[in-house]
This record gives structure tokens, C-alpha cells and sequence, in this order.
């Protein structure tokens, strides 16, 4: 995904971070501004749709019922899976999912999982045998930076949208009763996203900040304050130091952010 | 997670294996074992078992993949289909292929690529037999592959697992307490310059015991860059001692 | 402005060599004042200049330097050359055929095949371009009959000597041709197979023990040691 910046634009970068200013007149710490539709698309169970900036990142969530993992006979299945559509970037292809989207489902799916954000002992049908598995296809229809955090807003949002259909069960058989309840969500994980340019880190880089970065650094956290899932990216490196500086702001900006959404 | 199995530590602090919570698991590293590589290196650590070959650098095909300004470092971790308990499929899973991208990402600090514009490096790990923190172990032994293959390096990078068992912070998780534990910090790190260059983690920890994780598995990758650094000179040394 | 090693101590990628008023050689980086190993070798320093002598690398092409490479494609006007580089070589085929050539009536092919080694020069090479091979010269172009040892490029200046002294001393001993190729590959022509032998081993040998001292004298005995035991079979087989 590499492409070819022109350097007077990468010295213009990096100058500015220098003296603490970005180029799209943001403080480091600041994020662009973020925009949650919930329940855009009604064939799905759950849906939401999220600008950060011109970054736009639509998730359905889709609930099946399969085999649980043997491990966890009596919970239900969570599977994240993210797309990067051609139509969002000129350095998408067509194809299977190569190990950017990869990934970027697996940070996503790791900050929803480890914070335990979905009962999912609440989704078993029959233990061992059958409980529901929830699908949440991400879909990057726009990228301009930072797809993480926007990727994990957007799930979590349509996860919060998610309604299941009222059942009981009637010999080992699923019997569909009038109405629905939300999916059970308790927890709200945030992720963070940090990009290291000239040493310094900023948050929430967009496009032309993560061509010139030298490298990311992701940290989720749950409603507590926790952390949950961390992920360092790119060819460049961090210092300890570094590192748990980024910890105190990601703490911080999550909670502003679960705050300004009401969660 | 489950929850319900044996304790992980018991009453006088030890672990499953008798290992104190800062204690490394046992570790054997070869360097330069596969005679077609370019540099290679086997390493052993508890019972994983990992080998790393190199390969390159050398012109890139296709060649419009080739960048005009620096080197392309391709990396593929794969786990071999007997490494764990149930078979695994020799296709390259999800996770393997996130790992085979963080751990390029964790190694292409230590590598000059602007030295060699046009060409390519690959790196390919296989984890004979997985225990728990092979991220890590594959890290230690592909950065010695390419010392071994004559690639000019900032420093050597060496990994390491710290992570939370029973609320004990723990260093180097073997694969019960990966499996069991509640959380699991993996961190790449080059000694000499005191950065990382790889982070993760899953699970939950507080804001001070990922600090507290950090810094264990910290002090891990400095005894394992000693030993490290000692199977390097160890495939040179001991030819001089036999002659002089 | 302290040094941290001792010459000819081993040093591995990442090692504080130096620290102040030094320069960094070959082998070694510098971040701020301080000079680190970029490869595993023996550090010297001279002056206030630090370097590593590499015991592990690969060839890295130089304008002026003789290589021996492999013929790996035949192109429309000319070779492409295996140099055990990094990057590929190029001989053009108005070098060689030292007329102007014309595609439609010259076969390259019966000129240099793939699969063909050649003893050549490079005559250009940057970072942009890939090393460009010429022949022109005595003693350069396609090999017919030898042998061929690779060994690694950081170590031919050991195979050479002080002032060729080992070279020379190979030479003379087992009365073969030897033509060092900075890449790494070294051509062996000699009477017999028995003496192309015996320069392979000690060439092998040298490559083996390239860090360590006194290793001419050694070299010179294990040769002599070799034909002592050659001739004791041919006489035994003889009576």
C-alpha cells in the first residue's frame, strides 16, 4: 500500500508536528470530528455507519446459528471480518483479504473480545452443540487514515444496534416468538491510535500523516480505564517511554469519546 | 478463556513448569544450520521449537514490486501441521498472516533497506512445535538469520512474552498460560538503542500491570540478546579455539 | 572518547564500538557520537576511524572489480549474468562480439549460452542501474575448463594475503591457475584434477579459518602434508 508522497508535503508534516501544530489545524491529541449512524441497513440485525473526518466505515452485524468453539462449549461465536472495498482507496485491489484487512478485523476483533463486551455465555442454544455466532462485517467504504479506530467505532456501534428476534427452544429445535431484544453489549471498548512522525506521537492520523509516519501504535481500552488490546504497526519503532505516554492519553481520549456517544 | 483448570501457580510462587514468575524458559539457539540459506538459525525455547531461514537480498520478482529507494522485506510465519495438539491446516490461517506482518514490521527497524534499493529479503519462519510466544521466539531466531546472512543491522532484535496469570505478572507464557492466563504481552525490543518494535497485547490488564508486563518482558529480551549474541559468535569462536 | 572493544575481537550487529571523535568504517553506523557494529566481524580500528571486518556478507558490485558469473538468460542484445550479487548483470553483446551486431543475423546463444560461466569486469554500476559486465580485456571471457569454489565475497582479500603472498604460495604448490573473482567465486585450472583438488581444500580451509592468525604457514603445511599422503598411495599402488 505504499504510494509515493512528495517530500515538501513530508517535511511540511513533520515541521509542523515539531511545533505541535498538524497540518489540518488540529492539536495532536485532537480527533477529527466523528459522526455515528446507527441502523442504516434493515436487512441486517444491527448496522452503523461512522465518519472520522472523510475516513467512512460501514459495519452490519448478522447473527447465524452454528457450533460453538470446543473450548467454550457454552458461548456463543464472535467472528469480525473487514473488507477494504476497491471503491474506498486507489490502493485497494479486488481479491481475497490481504494482511492489512486482516489485520485490521483481528485488532478490532481482539478489543471487542478481551473486554468482554458481548455476553456471549448469554448466546448458547444447546451447550456443545448449537448457540449463535454473530457476524460483523466491516466495510471501508472511504479511507483516508486511521481505519482502526474508525473500524472499532462502527462495530461497536452496530453491535449496540443489534436486535435478535425472541425465541425459545423446543427439543434442542430454535422456536421463533414475536418481538426482539438487543444483543447483550455491557462493555464499550475505544480504540486509540497513534502515529509516530519525527519522534512525536499524534492522534487519529489521516491519510497523508500515516504516508509519512514511522509507525502506529493502537491501544484499547474498556470503560474502566483497562487496557484490552494493543497493537503496534508500520517499520519504525517506540520507545518504552513513549509507549506509556500513550497509554495515559489513550485512557483519556476513550473516555471522552464513550462520553460524547453516551455510552 | 476458561476458567476452570488446574492453578496455574502454586502455593510457593511456581509455575506449572517450576519456573519463578521472572524466570525464562529454557533456551538453545543454533545459528546457520540450513546449508541453501543465505543465513539461518534454529532456536528452541521451552518446548518451542522454531526455525528461520533468509533469503536474499537479491533482485525482486515480480519487479514492479520492486521499490526504487530501499529494499523490500517480505516475511512469512507458518506453523507446521504437527506443531500442536489437533492438526492444523497447512494453509496460512488469519492469525498467521497478521503474524507474518507484525513480525516483519518488528524486525524491518533493525535492517539498513535504504542500503540496497530494488532488491528483496524474505524471511521464512516455521514453527515445528508451538508452546506458547512463538511470535516472539520466531522474532529472536529470524533477526539472527539475517545477522547470519551478512545483512547490515542496527542491532539485533530479540522477543519476549510477559503477561498476567493468577494476578501475577509472569515472564515468557508457555501455551497453558497463554491459553488460561488473563492477559499476554508480546514485545520485540533492540537493546542497544532501547526501543520496541513490536506490542501487543490481549486480555485485560490495569494501565500499571501493562507497565509493569512491559518492562518484565523488557528484562527478558536483554538475558535472551545475551544468548542470543553468544550463538552468533559461537559458529566463528569455536574454530579459533580448536586452532590456536 | 572511549573504545569498547579490543582489535580483532568479535563483534555481533548492534555493539558499542566507540563513543566520540571517531568515524565510521565499513561494516559499522553512527547515531549521534556513538558507533555501533552493523555486521558480526572482527573490529578494528585505526585511527579514529572504527570498522568491522565482516565475517558474514554478501558481494556488493564495484565498478573496476573482476567477477566470474553465470549466464542465466540470453537476451536480444545480450546476456544476463548471475554475479552472486544482489542485483543481475548485463554484458551487452556489441561488447563481446566487438563489431556492431545485428539481431536478426547473430545467434547469442552460440556465443554465450545460459548455463556458460564468465570471467568479466565491471565497467559500471550505481544504485539505480545494475552492475554492466565487459570482457574486453585479456584474460576475461567464457570459462571452458576448472573448477569452481564459492566461497564467502568478505573473504578473498585472506585468500589473496599480505601482498599475495597466500595466493601465490597456493599457486606454486599445487602448480594450478587461479583466478579470484571479487564475488566470491574463485576459477581453479590446473594440470590434473588431483591438483585442482588440493586448492579447492586449501582454499576451503582458508575460507574456514579466515579469522585466525599464523594461517599462510598452516595452509602451506596441510598442502604439503596432502601430497606426502598422495604419494604414499601412488607407491603403494604402484609396487
Amino acid at each position: 500500500m505504499s504510494t509515493i508522497v512528495v517530500r515538501v508535503k513530508q517535511k511540511q508534516i513533520a515541521q509542523l508536528i515539531a511545533k505541535g501544530k498538524r497540518l489540518d489545524g488540529r492539536g495532536l491529541t485532537d480527533y477529527r470530528e466523528i459522526k455515528v449512524e446507527q441502523g442504516i441497513i434493515e436487512k441486517a440485525e444491527g448496522s452503523a455507519r461512522v465518519l472520522l473526518g472523510k475516513t467512512e466505515v460501514m459495519v452490519g452485524v448478522k447473527i447465524e446459528t452454528g457450533e460453538p468453539f470446543p473450548d467454550t462449549p457454552n458461548e456463543g461465536v464472535l467472528t469480525v471480518n473487514a473488507e477494504l472495498v476497491p471503491l474506498a482507496s486507489p490502493t485497494f485491489e479486488p481479491g481475497p483479504p490481504d494482511e492489512n484487512s486482516i489485520e485490521l478485523a483481528r485488532v478490532v476483533d481482539r478489543g471487542i473480545r478481551e473486554s468482554k463486551a458481548i455476553e456471549l455465555d448469554k448466546l448458547c442454544i444447546t451447550p456443545g452443540k448449537k448457540v449463535f455466532v454473530i457476524f460483523v462485517d466491516i466495510y471501508v467504504l472511504n479511507h483516508d487514515g486511521n481505519l482502526i479506530d474508525a473500524s472499532s467505532l462502527a462495530a461497536m456501534a452496530a453491535l449496540l444496534n443489534t436486535k435478535m428476534f425472541n425465541y425459545e427452544i423446543e427439543e434442542g429445535e430454535i422456536k421463533i416468538k414475536p418481538g426482539c431484544t438487543s444483543l447483550p453489549v455491557r462493555r464499550h471498548p475505544v480504540s486509540v491510535t497513534f502515529a509516530k512522525i519525527n519522534d512525536r506521537l499524534v492522534v487519529d492520523p489521516w491519510l497523508e500523516e500515516e504516508q509519512v509516519m514511522d509507525a502506529r501504535l493502537t491501544i484499547t481500552t474498556d470503560d474502566d480505564g483497562n487496557i484490552c488490546a494493543v497493537q503496534k504497526g508500520g517499520s519504525g519503532y517506540f520507545t518504552p517511554k513513549q509507549v506509556f505516554e500513550a497509554v495515559q492519553v489513550a485512557k483519556e481520549k476513550a473516555a471522552e469519546i464513550r462520553k460524547k456517544l453516551g455510552w | 478463556m476458561s476458567q476452570k483448570t488446574e492453578k496455574l501457580i502454586d502455593k510457593k510462587g511456581l509455575r506449572l513448569d517450576g519456573r519463578k514468575p521472572d524466570e525464562l524458559r529454557p533456551i538453545k539457539i543454533e545459528v546457520g544450520v540450513l546449508s541453501n540459506a543465505d543465513g539461518s538459525a534454529y532456536i528452541e525455547q521451552g518446548k518451542n521449537k522454531i526455525l528461520a531461514a533468509v533469503y536474499g537480498p537479491k533482485e525482486l520478482h515480480p519487479k514492479h514490486m520492486a521499490l526504487p529507494d530501499r529494499m523490500v522485506l517480505r516475511c512469512r510465519y507458518h506453523m507446521a501441521p504437527f506443531s500442536v495438539q489437533e492438526r492444523k491446516s497447512p494453509a496460512p490461517s488469519r492469525r498467521e498472516i497478521e503474524l507474518s506482518k507484525v513480525i516483519r514490521e518488528a524486525i524491518e527497524p533493525a535492517i539498513f533497506v535504504e542500503y540496497y534499493p530494488r532488491t528483496a529479503i524474505d524471511v521464512f519462519v516455521e514453527v515445528l512445535q508451538a508452546d506458547g510466544s512463538t511470535r516472539c521466539t520466531s522474532i529472536t531466531a529470524a533477526s539472527l538469520a539475517l545477522a547470519d546472512a551478512g545483512v547490515p543491522m542496527r542491532d539485533l532484535v530479540v522477543a519476549c512474552s510477559a503477561g498476567k496469570v493468577e494476578d501475577t505478572i509472569v515472564l515468557d507464557l508457555m501455551d497453558a498460560e497463554d491459553k488460561v492466563g488473563s492477559a499476554d504481552v508480546p514485545v520485540a525490543y533492540m537493546p542497544n538503542l532501547g526501543v520496541i518494535t513490536l506490542l501487543q497485547m490481549d486480555g485485560i490488564l490495569t494501565p500499571e500491570e501493562f507497565e509493569k508486563a512491559v518492562n518484565l518482558a523488557i528484562e527478558g529480551c536483554k538475558k535472551i540478546y545475551a544468548l542470543q549474541k553468544e550463538a552468533l559468535k559461537a559458529k566463528y569462536v569455536s574454530v579459533k579455539e580448536v586452532e590456536e | 572518547m572511549p573504545t569498547f572493544f579490543e582489535r580483532r575481537q568479535i563483534a555481533t550487529p548492534g555493539d558499542l564500538l566507540a563513543d566520540g571523535d571517531y568515524i565510521a568504517g565499513e561494516n559499522t553506523y553512527k547515531e549521534g557520537s556513538k558507533i555501533y557494529a552493523a555486521r558480526i566481524g572482527l573490529v578494528e580500528y585505526e585511527d579514529k576511524k572504527v570498522s568491522v571486518v565482516a565475517l558474514r556478507a554478501f558481494y556488493i558490485p564495484r565498478v573496476g572489480d573482476t567477477v566470474i558469473g553465470t549466464v542465466v538468460e540470453v537476451g536480444f542484445s545480450g546476456w544476463t549474468v548471475d554475479i552472486n550479487a544482489p542485483y543481475l548483470a548485463i554484458l551487452r553483446a556489441s561488447d563481446v562480439l566487438n563489431r556492431p551486431f545485428k539481431p536478426q543475423r547473430n545467434d547469442l546463444t552460440e556465443v554465450l549460452d545460459v548455463g556458460d560461466l564468465v570471467v568479466a569486469k565491471i565497467v559500471s554500476y550505481d544504485r539505480t542501474h545494475n552492475p554492466q559486465l565487459s570482457v574486453n580485456e585479456p584474460g576475461l571471457g567464457k570459462i571452458t575448463r576448472g573448477q569452481i569454489v564459492k566461497i564467502t565475497p568478505t573473504k578473498i582479500p585472506r585468500v589473496i594475503g599480505k601482498k599475495g603472498s597466500m595466493i601465490s604460495m597456493i599457486k606454486q604448490e599445487t602448480g594450478c591457475h587461479i583466478i579470484l573473482g571479487h564475488n566470491g567465486i574463485i576459477l581453479i585450472t590446473g594440470k590434473s584434477l588431483e591438483n585442482e583438488e588440493l586448492a579447492m581444500m586449501a582454499i576451503h580451509k582458508i575460507e574456514e579459518e579466515s579469522h585466525t592468525t599464523g594461517l599462510t604457514d598452516r595452509i602451506l603445511q596441510l598442502i604439503r602434508k596432502e601430497k606426502e599422503k598422495r604419494e604414499v598411495v601412488e607407491n603403494e599402488s604402484k609396487n
